[in-house]
């Protein structure tokens, strides 16, 4: 069902190494042996394949789950989803998790003194759309304080999660804001040495998208690792 | 002209909030008779248990295929589950046993699941496999058979004495007894 073509070797820097002091837990936390080379012919190199109830009605509505609005900036990000070689990756599990807009997790660890918001508990996910394309609904999170150094202050950003066409392809990323002083100070961000790849993990204010005295809309494009065929793709003339 | 993967970021130490509806260690219990109970403890260069990081568990179905199951009523893929570790850096997951699997040219593999490691601390995810034990097919797996010897017995699970049908594994991120990690 799934054809598997070759997975390119990363180029330098343009992936974490697991090993990165600025990072504090990625000191005790990464493998120090060299990794063992699986050949890519096996057949786990298929994916797990979702079906279209993994996701609700307003899932990607992450503004829409309690009675009244948020508190925030309200925000569209939108994108596409793509493989190495360009083309849509079609029916791709996206999941996204958030801080509120002010900084703050509904999550038992983070005890940070920002305050919670009952209409917001910043979960979201969605499948893409023939065309790779994905849209959520959100309000914009804001920074938030961490233990990493002195006065460490993550820029804001939006976790995401993709499953692709198989397990080669599964990436956990996160996306930030055009125009964060805190990105340059910010060791996650740092940790993709090469500036072109890092800067892709920040979204574009997109205009056109945007909805007039409602949302502003940010453009943020994914590309997964490999290239694929589904059963799914339009015929190729 | 081949676009440059998007880079990975940590999942950090919130990722419950967006991945813990498919954190569920028993989904596959009530459907199948033939399970197995896998649980361990993610432990870190210091010997200290790691209780934000979660496993996702994918693996053949009895037949050792990859690709027969289809997901559930409710969307949820077949052979995928996912375990996040609990305060005491533990996780615990029940599974359909897997088949052999069919590997590079026709040399079978022993039966074996693949397991993707996320955490706080991890700037990409880790793959490694999990190995039944007393399996006899080990000997002549063709992955397990190309790492040392040493390192080997990291991917192999133990039967645990106190639960029986159950398993013990551990993954240990960095270290003497580190897990054998995979790349593709
Ligand atoms: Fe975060």
């Amino acid at each position: 069902m799934v054809d598997m073509r070759m997975v390119q070797t990363p180029a330098p820097g343009t992936q974490p190494d697991f090993h990165y002091p600025p990072y504090l837990s990625s000191v005790v936390r990464s493998p120090r042996m060299p990794l063992v080379l699986l050949p890519q012919a096996l057949a786990e190199c298929a994916g797990p394949v979702f079906g279209h109830n993994i996701v609700g009605a307003l899932d990607h509505d992450l503004a829409a789950h309690h009675g009244g609005d948020p508190i925030g900036e309200r925000i569209i990000v939108q994108g596409r989803v793509l493989d190495e070689d360009g083309r849509p990756v079609p029916h791709a599990l996206v999941e996204v998790w958030q801080a509120n807009a002010a900084g703050r997790y509904r999550h038992k660890v983070d005890q940070c003194n920002m305050p919670l918001d009952p209409n917001f508990s910043g979960a979201g996910r969605t499948i893409t759309d023939a065309h790779g394309y994905y849209l959520f609904r959100s309000i914009k999170p804001g920074p938030y304080p961490w233990k990493n150094h002195h006065n460490a202050w993550r820029p804001a950003h939006i976790h995401f999660s993709l499953f692709g066409a198989g397990i080669l392809s599964r990436l956990v990323t996160q996306m930030y804001f055009p125009g964060d002083p805190l990105q340059p100070l910010d060791p996650i961000f740092n940790s993709i040495a090469d500036e072109k790849a890092r800067n892709r993990l920040i979204s574009q204010l997109d205009m056109n998208r945007s909805e007039p005295e409602h949302a502003l809309a940010y453009s943020f494009d994914i590309v997964l690792r490999g290239s694929q065929d589904t059963p799914f793709e339009e015929p190729r003339k | 002209m081949k676009l440059t993967p998007s880079g990975s970021q940590t999942v950090g130490p919130y990722f419950r909030i967006g991945l813990q509806h498919l954190c569920d260690s028993d989904a596959q219990r009530a459907a199948d008779v033939d399970t197995v109970t896998v649980h361990g403890t993610v432990i870190d260069a210091n010997g200290v248990p790691v209780s934000d990081a979660m496993l996702e568990i994918w693996h053949a179905d009895r037949d050792g295929r990859y690709d027969a199951g289809l997901p559930d009523a409710s969307g949820r893929p077949a052979c995928f589950t996912r375990a996040a570790t609990d305060d005491e850096g533990s996780f615990r997951f029940t599974i359909v046993r897997p088949g052999a699997v069919p590997g590079e040219s026709g040399i079978r593999q022993a039966p074996h699941i693949a397991v993707l490691v996320f955490a706080r601390g991890l700037l990409r995810h880790l793959i490694t496999r999990m190995y039944f034990p007393d399996e006899a097919a080990n000997s002549s797996d063709p992955v397990l058979q190309s790492i040392p010897e040493k390192r080997r017995r990291t991917l192999i699970a133990e039967r645990d004495s106190h639960r029986p049908g159950t398993l013990e594994w551990n993954v240990v991120l960095q270290g003497d007894d580190e897990t054998v990690f995979f790349a593709w």
